[in-house]
């Protein structure tokens, strides 16, 4: 399906090129209304996210954004569906700041749930507009006219097209999101695996990403990263740089350091020529990846009571654990990347960011400019699973632009810059106390966590962009709050799903840091799951139960049941036959607590004599709610599974007083080809039901369920990701 | 200033001999098929093919490979016209999330398909495993070479 079918239009599709109608944002001074669907609330015009355009086009406008889940298809499913048009007419503009519904950052699982029901019940109005103008026109009562690919057709014959409808303000009308959507069965798109659009244009290098953008008179940039966050520029002799043939100018404001030249190579080896020339004051710092868990136990932290059901009998033993989690890395193929202008009065910013509204805010603020004067506009680029450098890149570039006025510079960062300064997901420790009675049941339930902060994402304040630490007039990374309800941001998850006699649940938040650290795929949720199916695992078998009827002991909510109960009959729970050396493994979550139900189950061979892990394979249920894109779905919780087994059996961010040391793939490895395992996915499609968000449901259950298949097969319960074969000999040899 | 024949057809390009090939493909050429992943030949994101074999474009100087023949994701087929392993990885079952290690996947799988047209599943994720992918398609991608071996 090619929605954007030519060159121009996938860069336009992206939202790289500023497009023939006015500068305006269409969600200004609109008063939010509460009773839309989704993300509808904040644009409630029909206008801000449909235009009827001329060649048989409709343009659908978006804030959320394509990173490589998918979005961009599955709205425009809906949306094909309900204005019932062919999906080879819609063009897609999303995360233009001046053009699109400011549907805040792509994140959080909740694109289908916020603009996928804007999306559908916006179509859906615009039908009915669209038939109570072609009533009038035809001279034909609405109930009677038939839609198909655009055109209305009335029982006497008669039709008109939606193009020869609309001439102008049409659909310049509020939204009721009330009309009538059409019947599952005469969905041409939704609910059906629709090749994705963007899919043709990256498999034959036509341009779409980010890094294809080179606009006229483009110059390359690079910046002199410090050599430690706390880094202060002592002195710096840029001569010899500056004079260098196809340098355009040495950028330096404060410890901020920048280069500017016609070619990216000549770029690379000027950044490295300052590196060289540059001193620098290194306070010195004495955490470790190894010392950050006590470092973390040891701070002042901001203690809440997010969950507190006391126990009318909590009688019995006391069973105890400590489970941690490492730093871990977003790790982008494609480093981070912006191109910025400033075009007279106005910073244009293209970035890859998820937060493209709020990250031009931010900038603004550093560059001292108007709101207004920042335009920013998303552009794909490499996977990010969460806040990684993209914002950053893009504050770079715009400090750069700023010096060179008219001349687009483009900001591509080094693989080291990408893996030493991205902000991480934050390591956390989590202490899980349960009372237990002599049928090995659960009396109570203690649960407390502690992180630093998973939220420093731009949110529109300068002092959450990298580079505005370092300026002569500094920002101050502003104190980080850990945002959200209670179960949402380090907490995620933290509540179980379980309905144990009593559960208590406390966060301590810790708003200092030992390493740079934001949002990463699920925030605390993979820990928090990974905590608390671990230690569900180890109560089953101190109870000498299955693992899996434990926990349905305790598992009342009926889809949740279902999800599990369907994993373990995927992996052929009840019969399976033990061999030596293998063992399988449960985990389970809904995702937040209230988005998609997860299970994976998966089998493992442990390699007693070296530690090695293999995962066999692995299998998943879902209950996502109503599935728009069954692969799509699939992909997202399948990916989901790849990375988490890559967390848990690989990484983690090395680091000590010289700074960061995981500084390329090497010296910080990610699953490969050979080690991924086979997979299978299945989904419970809910017709009917609210999008449940899926894009970080997996991670999660993968890592307990890792963690007790290895229990399983080695009879070494491992509480602290990743193991490493160093680490499951040693749990071995104990 | 290197004369580079990319694609069939033969350039001279600007920078210097000593300059990564990935430079003068991408900057000078205007060529979107390799991308700049690490620099440092750990990833393959960059891969294009010199005279039929797989070849790291960003640690590889656009003079080493003068008069040799350079082909890129572009010259396997067109958005009008892809190649069958390109519309392989086109179909209901993405084969991939973001894509942007895609160009040396599909690179990787074309060298190998060249010599060892209907290789096992076991044989094309060996030939794969320099790839790094982060969004965990890797099965998908497997699954998408596998077709494309079996289209005539």
């Amino acid at each position: 399906m090619n929605v954007q079918p030519t060159r121009r239009g996938i860069i336009k599709g992206a939202g790289a090129l500023v497009i023939g109608f006015d500068i305006f944002n269409p969600a200004m001074a609109q008063a939010p209304a509460a009773d839309l669907p989704g993300d509808l609330k904040i644009a409630p015009k029909v206008s801000s996210w449909l235009r009827i355009e001329a060649g048989g086009k409709v343009r659908l406008l978006v804030g959320k954004v394509e990173i490589g889940q998918g979005i961009l298809t599955a709205v425009a499913q809906l949306c094909a569906d309900e204005l019932d048009i062919d999906m080879s007419r819609l063009v897609i503009t999303s995360g233009d700041t001046r053009l699109v519904p400011d549907e805040g950052v792509t994140a959080g699982s909740f694109s289908m749930p916020n603009c996928g029901s804007a999306v559908r019940a916006v179509s859906a109005d615009a039908r009915q507009i669209l038939l109570g103008l072609a009533a009038a026109r035809l001279g034909s009562n609405a109930a009677a006219l038939k839609t198909a690919d655009g055109k209305i057709t009335a029982p006497d014959g008669k039709s008109v097209t939606y193009w020869e409808l609309v001439a102008g303000s049409e659909l310049e009308v509020p939204a009721t999101g009330k009309a009538p959507l059409k019947p599952a069965a005469a969905r041409r798109y939704a609910g059906k695996s629709v090749p994705r659009i963007d899919i043709p244009a990256k498999v034959t290098g036509a341009p779409v990403w980010i890094q294809d953008l080179r606009p006229e008179g483009m110059l390359h940039g690079r910046v002199l990263r410090p050599p430690a966050y706390e880094a202060k520029l002592v002195s710096l002799d840029a001569g010899d740089v500056e004079k260098t043939a196809g340098v355009i100018k040495v950028v330096r404001d404060g410890s901020f350091v920048g280069v500017i030249a016609e070619r990216e190579e000549t770029a690379i080896d000027a950044v490295d020529a300052l590196r060289r020339a540059a001193k620098w004051d290194v306070p010195a710092k004495s955490e470790t990846q190894d010392t950050v868990h006590d470092w973390m136990l040891a701070q002042k932290s901001q203690d809440v009571v997010i969950k507190n059901t006391p126990s009318a009998a909590p009688a019995g033993a006391s069973v105890e654990a400590v489970y941690k989690r490492p730093y871990h890395m977003h790790a982008s193929i494609g480093p981070s990347t912006a191109v910025a202008v400033l075009d007279g009065d106005t910073m244009r910013i293209q970035s890859h960011s998820q937060s493209i509204f709020e990250t031009s805010a931010a900038i603004a603020e550093m560059l001292g400019m108007e709101k207004s004067k920042v335009h920013g506009q998303h552009v794909q680029g490499s996977g990010c699973y969460g806040h990684n450098g993209a914002d950053d890149a893009a504050a770079d570039a715009a400090l750069l632009a700023r010096a060179v006025p008219g001349r687009p510079v483009r900001i591509q960062w080094s693989r080291n810059d990408e893996h030493k300064w991205e902000p991480y997901g934050s390591a956390m420790v989590m202490k899980l106390k349960a009372a237990v009675d002599a049928k090995g049941d659960i009396t109570d339930w203690t649960y407390d966590l502690w992180s630093t902060s998973h939220g420093t994402r731009p949110s529109g304040k300068a002092g959450n962009l990298l580079a505005a630490h370092y300026l002569e007039k500094p920002f101050a990374l502003p104190t980080p709050v850990n945002a959200g309800p209670p179960n949402f941001a380090a907490d995620r998850n933290a509540i179980a799903i379980y309905e144990f006699p009593g559960q208590k649940v406390t966060t301590h938040f810790i708003t200092g840091f030992a390493a740079r650290a934001s949002s990463t795929r699920g925030l605390g949720a993979y820990a928090n799951v990974f905590a608390i199916e671990s230690f569900m695992d180890e109560l089953a078998h101190r109870a000498k139960a299955d693992p899996l009827e434990y926990r349905l002991r305790y598992l009342k909510d009926e889809r949740g049941r279902a999800v599990l109960q369907k994993a373990a009959d995927m992996l052929g729970w009840k019969d399976w036959k033990r061999t030596p050396g293998r063992g399988r493994g449960i985990g389970f979550a809904r995702y937040k607590g209230l988005a998609a139900y997860n299970a994976v189950a998966m089998e493992v061979e442990v390699d007693r004599s070296t530690g090695r892990i293999r995962v066999l394979r692995a299998v998943s249920a879902n209950d996502t709610g109503e599935v728009v894109s069954p692969d799509g779905v699939k992909n997202q919780i399948e990916g989901g599974i790849v990375q988490s087994l890559s967390w848990t059996l690989k990484e983690g961010v090395r680091f000590d007083a010289a700074g960061v040391r995981s500084a390329d793939w090497i010296s910080y490895p990610i699953l490969t080809f050979s080690e991924v395992p086979p997979i299978e996915v299945e989904l419970l499609d809910k017709p009917g039901l609210a999008f449940l968000g899926t894009g970080e449901a997996s991670q999660g259950p993968t890592g307990a369920a890792l963690a007790n298949a290895v229990f399983d097969a080695a009879g070494v319960r491992l509480r602290e990701a990743p193991f490493t074969p160093a680490k499951v000999k040693a749990a071995l040899q104990s | 200033m290197p004369s580079l024949k990319v694609n069939g057809r033969v350039y001279d390009v600007p920078g210097s001999a000593d300059a990564p090939l990935l430079f003068a493909l991408r900057n000078d050429l205007k060529l979107n098929g390799p991308k700049f992943g690490c620099g440092l030949s750990q990833c393959g994101a960059c891969l294009v093919l010199v005279d039929g074999q797989p070849v790291r474009s960003c640690v590889t100087s656009a003079g080493a490979v003068e008069g040799q023949e350079i082909t890129t994701l572009e010259g396997l087929g067109t958005l009008e016209n892809p190649s069958r392993l390109q519309k392989a990885f086109m179909t209901e079952e993405a084969a991939m999330q973001c894509g942007y290690c895609i160009n040396g996947v599909i690179l990787r799988a074309k060298a190998l398909l060249d010599q060892n047209p209907k290789p096992s599943e076991g044989e094309v994720r060996l030939a794969l495993d320099g790839n790094l992918c982060r969004c965990g398609a890797q099965n998908r991608m497997v699954r998408a070479v596998l077709r494309a071996s079996r289209e005539p």
